[in-house]
């Protein structure tokens, strides 16, 4: 099982957590021309890296905020986790 | 090739088995292919046997990272259904079934494809209104589909939780009789052993390394065992994807998930039929061994682990156990993992794609294993004659940009939120 630390409540068990995906997704900006591609990265494409992964969880039975963890996705290894609005 | 039939049984029993043929060779790459296949999974196999049998290209070669039959196809739980709503999915699954039916002659190899039905059980009545109208696509294309009502899966599965203070009462089920199994390694065996009678070569413990393309052309393709010249490449690699997707320099609408599967100790016959489980995510059959082989749920996160994580599992069995309580007298026997190319759609991709020679086929999820004929003969035939078929029209890579997504499971852009 993972242990993740939330920045907010310390450490705690995966089971408390959901999971949220690649935290390096960028929204296109707003009230600014948007191409196809442009969303279509933000939607859909995804490089799935094998290693370290920047990503986003939801501490949806403890604390309810949204954090950034990075973790190998071939090991589990967490290396870090900030609050969302901090860079990782 | 040695043909496979009680004779030849009979024959090699007088010099005690000891002179067998080698099913496929060990060849070293040669420098200069026609078609080079990457991953030799079930899907690869299955493209290079059908490219030499359907398209009569052989100068073939199929390079594996691992061993033949090591990833996902001999990782799965075996089932093969076509009870898709969706024209797509449905007209292509069929087709597949109708070369399931026909492959244990046509590889001369015994994948012991056991056509025992699968039965979705239904919790409620909205539910069996929608399997109702499933069914009803089902069988406007040409598939069998019966709706049952719950006595009718009683008398079926018995052994279900049918009594009536269960959180998720068994209202009835729809099932389609022709689904089944087959002994997944068989399918890879008889594949690779089939095409590698044909001429095609078979080559593990061989890793990809790098693309040479020049002028937005496929060139050659580098790897561990030296370089090859080839103008059209085949990529099926399911759970690598995107790792060689990085290598093209592409990104694609495909994430890495783990999904676990467990058998359990083997018991006496007890279940004749695949099952599934409505209010969630579990489906369960009993092997030839007697073994309940039983999965589900995503392990969530994106993962290249190939082995999972405790969580999952015991929600999934929570799952079983709720369908049908007697599992939980089951020891379990062992469990795994696999990496799954999950879509952003939760359906395949089989097209060309913008470097011309470069073909893709990739985005399974959870249903690799069931597709592999089909996957395999439209594949080879998107190869070799550099269109796609009808029948892979719908898996297109810009269908996501065009918005003609096939969203069969309603999931939409996370196929691993369920």
């Amino acid at each position: 099982m993972l242990h993740i630390k939330c920045p907010h409540c310390g450490m705690r068990s995966q089971n408390e957590f959901a999971y949220g995906g690649d935290a390096t997704v960028k929204r296109p900006e707003l009230n600014k021309e948007v191409s196809d591609q442009d969303w279509d990265n933000f939607i859909y494409n995804r490089k799935s890296l094998r290693g370290k992964h920047k990503e986003l969880w939801h501490h949806i039975s403890g604390c309810r905020q949204w954090i950034k963890v990075e973790r190998d996705t071939a090991t589990h290894e967490i290396f870090k986790t900030v609050k969302a609005n901090e860079e990782i | 090739m040695q043909k496979y039939s009680i004779f030849s049984l009979i024959k090699n029993a007088f010099s005690n088995h000891q002179n067998w043929d080698l099913a496929w060779k060990d060849p070293t790459p040669k420098k200069e292919y026609d078609v080079v296949i990457i991953g030799g999974g079930g899907h690869g196999l299955a493209t290079a046997y059908y490219l030499a049998k359907e398209h009569n290209i052989t100068n073939v070669a199929i390079i594996e990272k691992g061993w033949i039959g090591g990833g996902n196809v001999g990782r799965n739980t075996t089932i093969i259904r076509s009870n898709f709503m969706y024209d797509e999915n449905a007209l292509f699954s069929e087709f597949g079934m109708d070369l399931w039916r026909k492959m244990s002659q046509d590889l001369n190899y015994n994948v012991m494809f056991s056509p025992r039905g699968i039965i979705n059980l239904a919790h409620s009545d909205a539910q069996m209104n929608i399997y109702a109208r499933r069914g009803n696509s089902m069988r406007l294309n040409g598939i069998d589909a019966v709706l049952l009502n719950r006595e009718e899966v009683k008398e079926i599965i018995p052994m279900a939780d049918f009594s009536d203070n269960v959180r998720f009462p068994i209202f009835g089920a729809l099932m389609q009789p022709s689904a089944g199994t087959a002994r997944h390694d068989a399918v890879a065996w008889g594949y690779a052993r089939q095409a590698d009678s044909m001429g095609v070569d078979i080559i593990q413990n061989c890793e990809v390394t790098g693309f040479d393309i020049v002028g937005g052309k496929i060139q050659g393709v580098r790897t561990s065992r030296g370089d090859i010249k080839v103008k059209k490449i085949g990529l099926c690699v399911a759970g690598s994807t995107n790792i060689l997707a990085e290598k093209l320099n592409m990104t694609l609408p495909v994430e890495a998930h783990l999904l676990q599967a467990c058998v359990s100790e083997p018991v006496k016959p007890v279940l004749d039929n695949v099952v599934t489980f409505g209010a969630g995510h579990f489906y369960i059959s009993q092997s030839d061994k007697g073994e309940m082989v039983m999965g589900g749920d995503l392990d969530g996160y994106n993962s290249y682990a190939q082995r999972g994580n405790l969580p999952t599992l015991q929600h999934v069995l929570t799952e079983g156990i709720a369908m049908m309580p007697f599992l939980s007298k089951l020891k379990m026997l062992r469990t795994w993992g696999g990496i799954m190319d999950m879509s952003m759609d939760g359906s395949p991709i089989i097209d060309k794609t913008h470097i011309e020679g470069l073909y893709l086929n990739c985005g399974w999820c959870y249903g690799g294993f069931k597709a592999i004929p089909a996957s395999g003969w439209t594949f080879a035939h998107t190869i070799a004659q550099d269109r796609v078929h009808k029948l892979n029209e719908g898996y297109s890579l810009s269908r996501f940009n065009t918005g003609h997504l096939l969203d069969e499971k309603g999931l939409g852009t996370k196929t691993w939120i369920s």
